[in-house]
Protein backbone atom coordinates (compact mmCIF):
# COMPACT_ATOMS: atom_id res chain seq x y z
CA UNK A 1 0.00 0.00 0.00
CA UNK A 2 1.40 3.35 -0.99
CA UNK A 3 -1.55 5.25 0.44
CA UNK A 4 -0.19 5.32 3.96
CA UNK A 5 2.82 7.38 2.90
CA UNK A 6 0.83 10.06 1.10
CA UNK A 7 0.91 13.46 2.77
CA UNK A 8 -2.86 13.29 3.24
CA UNK A 9 -2.30 10.72 5.97
CA UNK A 10 -2.31 12.89 9.07
CA UNK A 11 -1.82 10.15 11.63
CA UNK A 12 1.12 10.64 13.98
CA UNK A 13 2.49 7.29 12.84
CA UNK A 14 2.71 8.57 9.27
CA UNK A 15 4.15 11.98 10.13
CA UNK A 16 6.72 11.14 12.80
CA UNK A 17 9.27 8.57 13.84
CA UNK A 18 9.58 7.16 17.34
CA UNK A 19 12.99 7.23 19.03
CA UNK A 20 13.89 5.28 22.20
CA UNK A 21 14.53 7.30 25.39
CA UNK A 22 14.93 4.63 28.05
CA UNK A 23 11.94 2.88 29.62
CA UNK A 24 10.04 5.96 30.83
CA UNK A 25 9.90 8.03 27.65
CA UNK A 26 10.20 8.07 23.89
CA UNK A 27 10.57 10.86 21.37
CA UNK A 28 8.08 11.53 18.60
CA UNK A 29 10.16 13.33 15.99
CA UNK A 30 8.48 15.28 13.20
CA UNK A 31 11.62 16.61 11.52
CA UNK A 32 15.18 17.67 12.07
CA UNK A 33 15.08 21.45 11.77
CA UNK A 34 13.58 24.58 13.23
CA UNK A 35 10.57 25.55 11.15
CA UNK A 36 7.15 26.90 12.10
CA UNK A 37 5.30 24.14 10.19
CA UNK A 38 7.21 21.34 11.98
CA UNK A 39 6.81 23.07 15.34
CA UNK A 40 3.06 23.40 14.70
CA UNK A 41 2.84 19.60 14.28
CA UNK A 42 4.62 19.13 17.62
CA UNK A 43 2.22 21.38 19.51
CA UNK A 44 -0.77 19.92 17.71
CA UNK A 45 0.38 16.41 18.67
CA UNK A 46 0.79 17.53 22.29
CA UNK A 47 -2.78 18.83 22.31
CA UNK A 48 -4.21 15.72 20.62
CA UNK A 49 -2.34 13.50 23.03
CA UNK A 50 -3.48 15.47 26.06
CA UNK A 51 -7.05 15.06 24.80
CA UNK A 52 -6.65 11.33 24.20
CA UNK A 53 -4.92 10.85 27.58
CA UNK A 54 -3.85 7.27 26.86
CA UNK A 55 -3.44 4.98 29.85
CA UNK A 56 0.02 5.27 31.43
CA UNK A 57 1.04 8.53 29.76
CA UNK A 58 2.49 10.92 32.36
CA UNK A 59 3.22 14.13 30.46
CA UNK A 60 4.70 15.38 27.21
CA UNK A 61 7.54 17.82 26.56
CA UNK A 62 7.17 19.68 23.28
CA UNK A 63 10.30 21.10 21.68
CA UNK A 64 11.16 22.53 18.24
CA UNK A 65 10.71 19.40 16.17
CA UNK A 66 9.82 16.60 18.55
CA UNK A 67 7.57 15.66 21.41
CA UNK A 68 8.95 13.70 24.35
CA UNK A 69 6.28 11.40 25.71
CA UNK A 70 6.87 10.39 29.33
CA UNK A 71 5.11 7.25 30.50
CA UNK A 72 4.88 5.07 33.55
CA UNK A 73 6.32 1.65 32.69
CA UNK A 74 4.28 0.19 35.58
CA UNK A 75 1.08 1.09 33.73
CA UNK A 76 1.94 0.65 30.05
CA UNK A 77 4.80 -0.03 27.65
CA UNK A 78 6.46 1.98 24.91
CA UNK A 79 5.16 -0.46 22.30
CA UNK A 80 1.55 -0.16 23.51
CA UNK A 81 1.63 3.63 23.72
CA UNK A 82 3.29 3.97 20.32
CA UNK A 83 0.53 1.86 18.75
CA UNK A 84 -2.10 4.14 20.29
CA UNK A 85 -0.25 7.31 19.31
CA UNK A 86 0.53 6.15 15.84
CA UNK A 87 -3.19 6.01 15.03
CA UNK A 88 -4.05 9.46 16.40
CA UNK A 89 -5.00 11.85 13.63
CA UNK A 90 -3.60 15.39 13.72
CA UNK A 91 -6.16 16.59 11.20
CA UNK A 92 -5.54 19.81 9.34
CA UNK A 93 -2.60 21.20 11.28
CA UNK A 94 -1.80 24.64 10.00
CA UNK A 95 0.88 26.95 11.20
CA UNK A 96 -1.86 29.32 12.20
CA UNK A 97 -2.14 32.91 13.25
CA UNK A 98 -0.27 33.85 16.40
CA UNK A 99 -2.72 33.60 19.29
CA UNK A 100 -1.67 36.71 21.20
CA UNK A 101 1.12 39.15 20.58
CA UNK A 102 2.74 40.34 23.80
CA UNK A 103 4.50 43.72 23.92
CA UNK A 104 7.52 43.25 26.19
CA UNK A 105 9.29 46.43 27.38
CA UNK A 106 13.09 46.26 27.14
CA UNK A 107 15.81 48.56 28.39
CA UNK A 108 18.55 48.02 25.81
CA UNK A 109 22.32 48.41 26.35
CA UNK A 110 24.37 49.58 29.29
CA UNK A 111 24.36 47.36 32.36
CA UNK A 112 21.03 45.91 31.25
CA UNK A 113 22.51 44.72 27.95
CA UNK A 114 26.27 44.37 28.34
CA UNK A 115 26.76 42.67 24.94
CA UNK A 116 24.88 45.23 22.84
CA UNK A 117 27.97 47.11 21.70
CA UNK A 118 29.92 43.92 21.00
CA UNK A 119 27.00 42.58 18.94
CA UNK A 120 27.00 45.87 17.05
CA UNK A 121 30.69 45.68 16.20
CA UNK A 122 30.52 41.95 15.37
CA UNK A 123 27.66 42.56 12.92
CA UNK A 124 28.90 45.87 11.53
CA UNK A 125 25.72 47.61 12.65
CA UNK A 126 25.38 50.52 15.04
CA UNK A 127 23.95 49.77 18.49
CA UNK A 128 20.76 51.61 17.52
CA UNK A 129 20.46 49.50 14.38
CA UNK A 130 20.78 46.34 16.46
CA UNK A 131 17.96 47.58 18.69
CA UNK A 132 15.83 48.51 15.68
CA UNK A 133 16.27 45.07 14.12
CA UNK A 134 15.75 43.15 17.34
CA UNK A 135 12.60 45.11 18.25
CA UNK A 136 11.34 45.22 14.67
CA UNK A 137 9.98 41.67 14.49
CA UNK A 138 7.19 39.66 16.02
CA UNK A 139 8.65 36.40 17.32
CA UNK A 140 6.99 33.03 17.59
CA UNK A 141 7.09 31.10 20.89
CA UNK A 142 8.54 27.85 19.56
CA UNK A 143 9.06 26.07 22.83
CA UNK A 144 9.59 26.65 26.52
CA UNK A 145 12.31 24.93 28.44
CA UNK A 146 15.92 24.80 29.53
CA UNK A 147 14.85 27.01 32.46
CA UNK A 148 11.37 27.38 33.96
CA UNK A 149 9.58 29.83 31.68
CA UNK A 150 12.44 30.31 29.24
CA UNK A 151 10.83 30.70 25.81
CA UNK A 152 12.74 30.16 22.59
CA UNK A 153 11.58 32.97 20.32
CA UNK A 154 12.29 33.01 16.62
CA UNK A 155 13.41 33.84 14.19
CA UNK A 156 15.65 36.88 14.51
CA UNK A 157 16.89 38.58 11.35
CA UNK A 158 19.92 36.93 9.71
CA UNK A 159 22.12 40.02 10.32
CA UNK A 160 22.00 39.31 14.07
CA UNK A 161 22.83 35.61 13.73
CA UNK A 162 25.85 35.13 16.00
CA UNK A 163 27.05 32.01 17.81
CA UNK A 164 26.76 31.67 21.57
CA UNK A 165 29.57 33.15 23.67
CA UNK A 166 32.59 30.85 23.75
CA UNK A 167 32.72 31.26 27.54
CA UNK A 168 29.25 31.31 29.06
CA UNK A 169 28.58 33.73 31.91
CA UNK A 170 28.42 32.16 35.35
CA UNK A 171 25.39 34.26 36.20
CA UNK A 172 22.96 35.94 33.85
CA UNK A 173 20.58 38.27 35.74
CA UNK A 174 16.84 37.53 35.57
CA UNK A 175 15.01 39.47 32.88
CA UNK A 176 18.02 39.52 30.56
CA UNK A 177 16.96 39.69 26.91
CA UNK A 178 19.43 37.73 24.84
CA UNK A 179 20.17 36.34 21.39
CA UNK A 180 21.93 33.25 20.06
CA UNK A 181 21.98 32.16 16.43
CA UNK A 182 18.47 32.78 15.04
CA UNK A 183 16.77 32.75 18.47
CA UNK A 184 16.05 35.32 21.11
CA UNK A 185 14.86 34.76 24.64
CA UNK A 186 14.48 36.15 28.14
CA UNK A 187 16.20 34.59 31.16
CA UNK A 188 13.31 34.22 33.66
CA UNK A 189 15.58 33.39 36.61
CA UNK A 190 19.27 33.92 37.36
CA UNK A 191 21.25 31.24 35.59
CA UNK A 192 24.52 30.51 33.88
CA UNK A 193 24.16 31.27 30.20
CA UNK A 194 26.00 31.70 26.92
CA UNK A 195 23.57 33.90 25.01
CA UNK A 196 24.49 37.52 24.17
CA UNK A 197 22.72 40.01 26.40
CA UNK A 198 21.09 42.96 24.62
CA UNK A 199 18.85 44.32 27.36
CA UNK A 200 16.59 43.67 30.30
CA UNK A 201 12.86 43.44 30.85
CA UNK A 202 11.13 43.76 34.22
CA UNK A 203 8.28 41.49 33.04
CA UNK A 204 7.82 38.36 35.10
CA UNK A 205 7.74 35.32 32.86
CA UNK A 206 7.55 32.56 35.43
CA UNK A 207 5.50 32.44 38.62
CA UNK A 208 5.32 29.05 40.31
CA UNK A 209 2.29 30.17 42.35
CA UNK A 210 0.21 30.48 39.16
CA UNK A 211 -1.13 27.73 36.93
CA UNK A 212 -0.02 27.75 34.21
CA UNK A 213 3.18 29.14 35.69
CA UNK A 214 4.35 30.94 32.55
CA UNK A 215 3.18 34.12 30.83
CA UNK A 216 3.77 32.83 27.31
CA UNK A 217 2.15 29.84 25.63
CA UNK A 218 3.06 28.04 22.42
CA UNK A 219 1.51 29.87 19.50
CA UNK A 220 1.97 33.26 21.16
CA UNK A 221 3.90 36.06 19.53
CA UNK A 222 6.30 38.44 21.25
CA UNK A 223 7.41 41.93 20.24
CA UNK A 224 10.15 43.74 22.16
CA UNK A 225 9.46 47.42 22.79
CA UNK A 226 12.44 49.68 23.66
CA UNK A 227 11.91 51.75 26.83
CA UNK A 228 14.14 54.13 28.76
CA UNK A 229 15.60 53.54 32.20
CA UNK A 230 12.86 55.55 33.90
CA UNK A 231 10.03 53.51 32.35
CA UNK A 232 11.94 50.29 33.06
CA UNK A 233 12.20 51.24 36.73
CA UNK A 234 8.52 52.26 36.87
CA UNK A 235 7.41 48.93 35.36
CA UNK A 236 9.74 47.08 37.70
CA UNK A 237 7.95 48.66 40.67
CA UNK A 238 4.56 47.66 39.28
CA UNK A 239 5.79 44.09 38.70
CA UNK A 240 7.02 43.92 42.29
CA UNK A 241 3.54 44.98 43.44
CA UNK A 242 2.01 42.31 41.24
CA UNK A 243 0.20 45.02 39.32
CA UNK A 244 1.65 44.66 35.85
CA UNK A 245 0.51 42.63 32.89
CA UNK A 246 2.20 43.43 29.59
CA UNK A 247 0.07 44.82 26.75
CA UNK A 248 -1.14 42.68 23.90
CA UNK A 249 -1.18 43.93 20.37
CA UNK A 250 -4.60 44.49 18.93
CA UNK A 251 -6.24 43.80 22.29
CA UNK A 252 -9.19 45.98 23.13
CA UNK B 1 1.01 21.26 68.81
CA UNK B 2 2.45 19.95 65.67
CA UNK B 3 5.89 18.43 65.37
CA UNK B 4 8.72 20.56 63.99
CA UNK B 5 12.39 19.91 63.26
CA UNK B 6 14.81 22.70 64.23
CA UNK B 7 18.11 22.37 62.37
CA UNK B 8 21.36 23.12 64.15
CA UNK B 9 23.55 21.74 61.34
CA UNK B 10 21.88 21.05 58.02
CA UNK B 11 24.53 18.79 56.47
CA UNK B 12 26.31 19.54 53.17
CA UNK B 13 23.10 19.64 51.12
CA UNK B 14 19.86 18.63 52.74
CA UNK B 15 16.77 19.43 50.73
CA UNK B 16 13.08 18.59 50.83
CA UNK B 17 12.24 16.09 48.08
CA UNK B 18 9.36 13.88 47.08
CA UNK B 19 8.70 11.79 43.97
CA UNK B 20 8.98 14.93 41.82
CA UNK B 21 7.02 17.56 39.99
CA UNK B 22 5.36 16.08 36.94
CA UNK B 23 3.02 17.84 34.56
CA UNK B 24 4.90 21.11 34.07
CA UNK B 25 7.87 20.17 31.93
CA UNK B 26 6.15 21.74 28.94
CA UNK B 27 6.65 25.07 30.77
CA UNK B 28 10.32 24.36 31.36
CA UNK B 29 9.82 23.20 34.95
CA UNK B 30 12.16 20.32 35.84
CA UNK B 31 10.85 17.24 37.64
CA UNK B 32 13.36 17.29 40.56
CA UNK B 33 12.48 14.84 43.35
CA UNK B 34 14.66 12.34 45.19
CA UNK B 35 17.83 11.17 43.46
CA UNK B 36 17.15 7.75 44.97
CA UNK B 37 13.37 7.30 44.78
CA UNK B 38 13.65 3.74 46.08
CA UNK B 39 15.21 5.05 49.31
CA UNK B 40 12.42 7.65 49.53
CA UNK B 41 9.71 5.03 49.13
CA UNK B 42 11.30 2.70 51.68
CA UNK B 43 11.92 5.49 54.21
CA UNK B 44 8.32 6.67 53.87
CA UNK B 45 7.03 3.12 54.24
CA UNK B 46 9.15 2.57 57.37
CA UNK B 47 7.43 5.48 59.14
CA UNK B 48 3.97 4.58 57.82
CA UNK B 49 3.73 7.36 55.24
CA UNK B 50 2.25 7.20 51.77
CA UNK B 51 5.14 7.00 49.32
CA UNK B 52 4.28 10.41 47.88
CA UNK B 53 5.00 12.38 51.06
CA UNK B 54 7.99 14.69 51.22
CA UNK B 55 11.15 13.79 53.12
CA UNK B 56 14.67 15.13 53.48
CA UNK B 57 17.33 14.10 51.03
CA UNK B 58 20.80 14.20 52.59
CA UNK B 59 24.03 14.30 50.60
CA UNK B 60 27.33 12.95 51.98
CA UNK B 61 26.34 13.53 55.61
CA UNK B 62 23.13 13.95 57.49
CA UNK B 63 21.74 16.88 59.45
CA UNK B 64 21.62 17.66 63.15
CA UNK B 65 18.29 18.83 64.51
CA UNK B 66 16.08 18.91 67.54
CA UNK B 67 12.53 17.67 67.62
CA UNK B 68 9.90 20.08 68.91
CA UNK B 69 6.21 19.91 69.67
CA UNK B 70 5.77 16.17 70.04
CA UNK B 71 7.22 12.78 69.23
CA UNK B 72 8.65 12.34 65.74
CA UNK B 73 8.84 8.92 64.18
CA UNK B 74 11.68 8.99 61.67
CA UNK B 75 13.72 6.64 59.51
CA UNK B 76 16.76 6.94 57.28
CA UNK B 77 17.07 4.79 54.17
CA UNK B 78 19.38 4.65 51.19
CA UNK B 79 22.78 4.64 52.90
CA UNK B 80 24.48 3.16 55.91
CA UNK B 81 24.65 5.78 58.58
CA UNK B 82 24.45 6.16 62.34
CA UNK B 83 21.72 8.18 63.96
CA UNK B 84 22.53 9.50 67.44
CA UNK B 85 19.56 10.49 69.53
CA UNK B 86 20.27 12.50 72.67
CA UNK B 87 17.54 12.92 75.25
CA UNK B 88 18.02 14.27 78.75
CA UNK B 89 21.76 13.97 78.50
CA UNK B 90 21.82 10.41 77.30
CA UNK B 91 22.81 9.43 73.77
CA UNK B 92 21.74 6.26 71.99
CA UNK B 93 22.87 5.20 68.58
CA UNK B 94 20.60 3.70 65.93
CA UNK B 95 21.21 2.36 62.42
CA UNK B 96 19.47 3.25 59.16
CA UNK B 97 16.62 1.18 57.72
CA UNK B 98 14.41 1.31 60.80
CA UNK B 99 11.93 3.66 62.36
CA UNK B 100 12.86 5.48 65.57
CA UNK B 101 10.50 7.35 67.87
CA UNK B 102 12.21 10.53 69.00
CA UNK B 103 10.55 12.47 71.83
CA UNK B 104 10.13 16.23 71.89
CA UNK B 105 13.27 18.11 72.94
CA UNK B 106 15.56 15.26 71.91
CA UNK B 107 18.35 16.09 69.48
CA UNK B 108 19.23 13.95 66.50
CA UNK B 109 22.57 13.73 64.71
CA UNK B 110 22.62 11.84 61.43
CA UNK B 111 26.24 10.98 60.64
CA UNK B 112 28.32 10.62 57.49
CA UNK B 113 26.78 8.44 54.79
CA UNK B 114 28.53 5.32 53.66
CA UNK B 115 27.94 3.11 50.63
CA UNK B 116 25.97 5.93 48.96
CA UNK B 117 26.24 9.66 48.37
CA UNK B 118 22.60 10.28 49.21
CA UNK B 119 20.09 9.08 51.77
CA UNK B 120 16.52 9.93 52.65
CA UNK B 121 15.28 10.85 56.11
CA UNK B 122 11.52 10.46 56.35
CA UNK B 123 9.33 11.63 59.20
CA UNK B 124 5.88 10.24 59.92
CA UNK B 125 3.43 12.83 58.54
CA UNK B 126 5.94 14.03 55.97
CA UNK B 127 7.78 17.33 55.76
CA UNK B 128 4.88 19.69 55.38
CA UNK B 129 6.14 22.52 53.20
CA UNK B 130 3.66 24.09 50.75
CA UNK B 131 2.81 22.22 47.57
CA UNK B 132 4.05 24.22 44.57
CA UNK B 133 2.93 23.09 41.10
CA UNK B 134 1.78 19.77 42.45
CA UNK B 135 4.88 18.84 44.46
CA UNK B 136 6.86 19.65 47.58
CA UNK B 137 10.21 18.93 45.88
CA UNK B 138 12.84 21.65 46.06
CA UNK B 139 13.81 23.09 42.69
CA UNK B 140 17.22 24.35 43.75
CA UNK B 141 17.96 26.04 40.45
CA UNK B 142 14.53 27.60 40.00
CA UNK B 143 14.52 28.61 43.66
CA UNK B 144 11.01 27.37 44.50
CA UNK B 145 9.34 24.41 46.16
CA UNK B 146 10.71 22.65 49.22
CA UNK B 147 11.73 24.92 52.07
CA UNK B 148 11.94 28.42 50.56
CA UNK B 149 13.33 26.98 47.33
CA UNK B 150 16.73 26.24 48.83
CA UNK B 151 18.67 23.64 50.80
CA UNK B 152 17.91 23.47 54.51
CA UNK B 153 20.11 25.83 56.55
CA UNK B 154 21.12 26.21 60.18
CA UNK B 155 18.30 27.62 62.26
CA UNK B 156 15.55 26.54 59.86
CA UNK B 157 12.44 25.06 61.43
CA UNK B 158 10.60 22.59 59.20
CA UNK B 159 7.01 21.61 59.94
CA UNK B 160 5.96 17.97 60.00
CA UNK B 161 2.50 16.95 58.85
CA UNK B 162 -0.09 15.84 61.38
CA UNK B 163 0.10 12.19 62.27
CA UNK B 164 -0.06 9.98 65.30
CA UNK B 165 2.49 7.23 65.00
CA UNK B 166 1.02 4.09 66.41
CA UNK B 167 2.19 0.57 66.86
CA UNK B 168 5.76 -0.50 67.16
CA UNK B 169 8.54 0.90 65.01
CA UNK B 170 9.28 -1.14 61.90
CA UNK B 171 12.61 -2.18 60.50
CA UNK B 172 13.84 -3.66 57.25
CA UNK B 173 15.69 -6.85 58.18
CA UNK B 174 17.68 -7.16 54.93
CA UNK B 175 18.42 -3.76 53.37
CA UNK B 176 18.98 -3.76 49.61
CA UNK B 177 22.46 -4.00 48.14
CA UNK B 178 23.56 -0.41 47.45
CA UNK B 179 26.86 -0.72 45.64
CA UNK B 180 26.22 -1.15 41.93
CA UNK B 181 27.38 -4.69 41.31
CA UNK B 182 27.42 -4.47 37.54
CA UNK B 183 27.39 -1.88 34.79
CA UNK B 184 24.57 0.66 34.59
CA UNK B 185 22.04 -0.53 32.05
CA UNK B 186 21.12 1.92 29.28
CA UNK B 187 18.89 2.03 26.24
CA UNK B 188 20.79 3.49 23.28
CA UNK B 189 19.25 6.58 21.69
CA UNK B 190 17.56 8.89 20.91
CA UNK B 191 20.56 10.36 19.06
CA UNK B 192 22.89 7.35 18.98
CA UNK B 193 23.14 7.93 15.24
CA UNK B 194 25.02 11.19 15.95
CA UNK B 195 27.97 9.02 17.02
CA UNK B 196 30.30 6.85 14.96
CA UNK B 197 30.15 3.10 15.50
CA UNK B 198 33.48 3.44 17.19
CA UNK B 199 32.01 6.16 19.44
CA UNK B 200 29.25 3.80 20.58
CA UNK B 201 31.81 1.02 21.12
CA UNK B 202 33.90 3.43 23.22
CA UNK B 203 30.84 4.30 25.30
CA UNK B 204 29.90 0.67 25.97
CA UNK B 205 33.44 -0.64 26.28
CA UNK B 206 35.11 1.86 28.59
CA UNK B 207 35.28 2.52 32.29
CA UNK B 208 34.23 6.05 33.23
CA UNK B 209 34.77 7.93 36.43
CA UNK B 210 32.35 10.39 38.04
CA UNK B 211 34.08 13.79 37.99
CA UNK B 212 33.95 16.42 40.72
CA UNK B 213 31.44 18.21 38.56
CA UNK B 214 28.47 16.21 39.76
CA UNK B 215 25.30 17.45 41.39
CA UNK B 216 21.57 16.82 41.39
CA UNK B 217 21.37 18.07 37.82
CA UNK B 218 23.91 15.68 36.37
CA UNK B 219 27.22 13.88 36.59
CA UNK B 220 30.04 14.70 34.22
CA UNK B 221 32.13 11.63 33.53
CA UNK B 222 35.87 11.39 32.87
CA UNK B 223 37.16 8.77 30.48
CA UNK B 224 37.63 8.18 26.77
CA UNK B 225 35.66 10.69 24.62
CA UNK B 226 33.01 9.51 22.15
CA UNK B 227 33.50 10.26 18.47
CA UNK B 228 30.71 12.12 16.63
CA UNK B 229 29.77 11.63 13.01
CA UNK B 230 29.46 15.39 12.54
CA UNK B 231 28.95 17.30 15.74
CA UNK B 232 27.47 17.26 19.23
CA UNK B 233 24.86 19.88 18.41
CA UNK B 234 21.27 18.95 17.71
CA UNK B 235 18.10 20.98 17.51
CA UNK B 236 17.14 21.06 21.20
CA UNK B 237 14.71 18.37 22.25
CA UNK B 238 13.22 16.88 25.41
CA UNK B 239 15.36 15.21 28.06
CA UNK B 240 14.30 12.26 30.20
CA UNK B 241 15.60 11.42 33.63
CA UNK B 242 18.76 9.38 33.05
CA UNK B 243 19.47 10.73 29.57
CA UNK B 244 23.18 10.78 28.79
CA UNK B 245 24.08 13.83 26.76
CA UNK B 246 27.45 14.31 25.15
CA UNK B 247 28.70 17.84 24.49
CA UNK B 248 31.54 18.72 22.12
CA UNK B 249 34.17 17.38 24.53
CA UNK B 250 32.85 13.87 23.79
CA UNK B 251 32.58 13.16 27.53
CA UNK B 252 29.17 11.87 28.67
CA UNK B 253 27.00 13.65 31.23
CA UNK B 254 24.36 11.55 33.01
CA UNK B 255 21.38 13.80 33.65
CA UNK B 256 19.67 13.32 36.99
CA UNK B 257 16.57 14.55 38.81
CA UNK B 258 17.14 18.32 38.41
CA UNK B 259 17.98 18.10 34.70
CA UNK B 260 16.76 20.81 32.37
CA UNK B 261 13.65 19.94 30.36
CA UNK B 262 15.21 20.34 26.91
CA UNK B 263 18.76 20.44 25.66
CA UNK B 264 20.84 20.89 22.52
CA UNK B 265 23.46 18.17 22.82
CA UNK B 266 23.19 14.72 21.28
CA UNK B 267 22.10 12.03 23.73
CA UNK B 268 23.81 8.70 23.24
CA UNK B 269 21.63 6.66 25.64
CA UNK B 270 19.35 6.74 28.66
CA UNK B 271 19.97 5.00 31.99
CA UNK B 272 16.99 2.70 32.60
CA UNK B 273 14.64 3.64 35.43
CA UNK B 274 15.48 0.64 37.60
CA UNK B 275 19.19 1.58 37.56
CA UNK B 276 18.71 5.33 38.06
CA UNK B 277 18.72 5.12 41.87
CA UNK B 278 22.15 3.46 41.64
CA UNK B 279 23.34 6.32 39.41
CA UNK B 280 22.01 8.82 41.94
CA UNK B 281 24.07 7.20 44.72
CA UNK B 282 27.42 7.55 42.92
CA UNK B 283 30.04 9.85 44.38
CA UNK B 284 32.78 11.77 42.57
CA UNK B 285 35.61 9.34 41.85
CA UNK B 286 33.31 6.31 41.50
CA UNK B 287 33.97 4.15 38.45
CA UNK B 288 31.18 2.94 36.22
CA UNK B 289 30.54 1.12 32.99
CA UNK B 290 27.50 0.96 30.73
CA UNK B 291 25.76 -1.94 29.09
CA UNK B 292 23.02 -1.72 26.49
CA UNK B 293 19.58 -3.32 26.84
CA UNK B 294 16.37 -3.07 24.81
CA UNK B 295 13.37 -0.98 25.85
CA UNK B 296 11.47 -4.22 26.53
CA UNK B 297 14.25 -5.54 28.76
CA UNK B 298 14.31 -2.20 30.60
CA UNK B 299 10.55 -2.38 31.16
CA UNK B 300 10.90 -5.90 32.56
CA UNK B 301 13.74 -4.73 34.82
CA UNK B 302 11.50 -1.97 36.16
CA UNK B 303 8.73 -4.44 36.96
CA UNK B 304 11.31 -6.61 38.75
CA UNK B 305 12.42 -3.60 40.80
CA UNK B 306 8.79 -2.84 41.70
CA UNK B 307 8.38 -6.45 42.86
CA UNK B 308 11.58 -6.12 44.91
CA UNK B 309 10.28 -2.94 46.57
CA UNK B 310 6.96 -4.58 47.40
CA UNK B 311 8.80 -7.61 48.81
CA UNK B 312 11.05 -5.37 50.93
CA UNK B 313 8.08 -3.48 52.33
CA UNK B 314 6.27 -6.76 53.04
CA UNK B 315 9.36 -7.94 54.93
CA UNK B 316 9.23 -5.11 57.49
CA UNK B 317 9.09 -6.42 61.05
CA UNK B 318 8.59 -4.60 64.34
CA UNK B 319 11.94 -3.81 65.94
CA UNK B 320 12.57 -6.21 68.76
CA UNK B 321 12.40 -3.45 71.37
CA UNK B 322 8.95 -2.01 71.87
CA UNK B 323 8.71 1.58 70.72
CA UNK B 324 5.48 3.02 71.96
CA UNK B 325 4.64 6.62 71.51
CA UNK B 326 4.19 7.55 75.14
CA UNK B 327 7.30 9.06 76.59
CA UNK B 328 7.65 6.68 79.50
CA UNK B 329 7.80 3.79 77.11
CA UNK B 330 10.16 5.69 74.85
CA UNK B 331 12.53 6.31 77.68
CA UNK B 332 12.47 2.88 79.14
CA UNK B 333 12.18 0.73 76.08
CA UNK B 334 13.21 2.56 72.96
CA UNK B 335 15.91 4.96 73.95
CA UNK B 336 17.17 3.40 77.12
CA UNK B 337 17.15 -0.26 76.25
CA UNK B 338 18.22 0.68 72.74
CA UNK B 339 18.94 -1.68 69.93
CA UNK B 340 21.93 -3.92 69.51
CA UNK B 341 23.79 -1.42 67.38
CA UNK B 342 23.18 1.30 69.93
CA UNK B 343 26.14 -0.05 71.80
CA UNK B 344 28.39 -0.56 68.83
CA UNK B 345 30.93 2.19 69.18
CA UNK B 346 32.07 5.49 70.62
Amino acid sequence: MTGSTEPTDRRIGALARFLPVGDTAFAVEFGDRIAPEINALVHRAAAVLAEAAPEGMVETVPSFRSLLVNYDPRATSAATLQRVLGDLDLGETVQGELQRIWRIPVLYGGEAGPDLDAVASATGLSSDEVITRHSGEVYRVYVQGFLPGFAYLGDIVPELDLPRLTTPRVRVPPGSVAIAQRMTGIYPVASPGGWRLLGNTPVRLFDPTQSPPTLFAPGDGVRFVPVDAQSHAAIQRKVAEGAYVPDQEGAA
Amino acid sequence: MTVRLRFTQPGPQTSVQDLGRTGFQAYGVPVCGALDPVALRLANALVGNAETLAALECRLAGPHFTVEGGTARLAVAGADVTIDVTFEGETRRFPAWRAIDVPADASVRVGALSRSGCAVLAVAGGIEVPVVLGSRATDLKGGFGGYQGRPVGSGDVLPVGPTSPHGRCLELPSPPELSASGPLRVVLGPQSEAFTEEGIATFLGSTYRVSRDADRMGMRLDGPPLAFRVSADIVSDGIANGSIQVPGSGLPIVLLADHQTIGGYAKVATVISSDLPAAGRLLPGAELRFTSVSVEEAEVARRTLEDDISRLIASFVPVREAAHVDEAALLTENLISGVVSAWESE
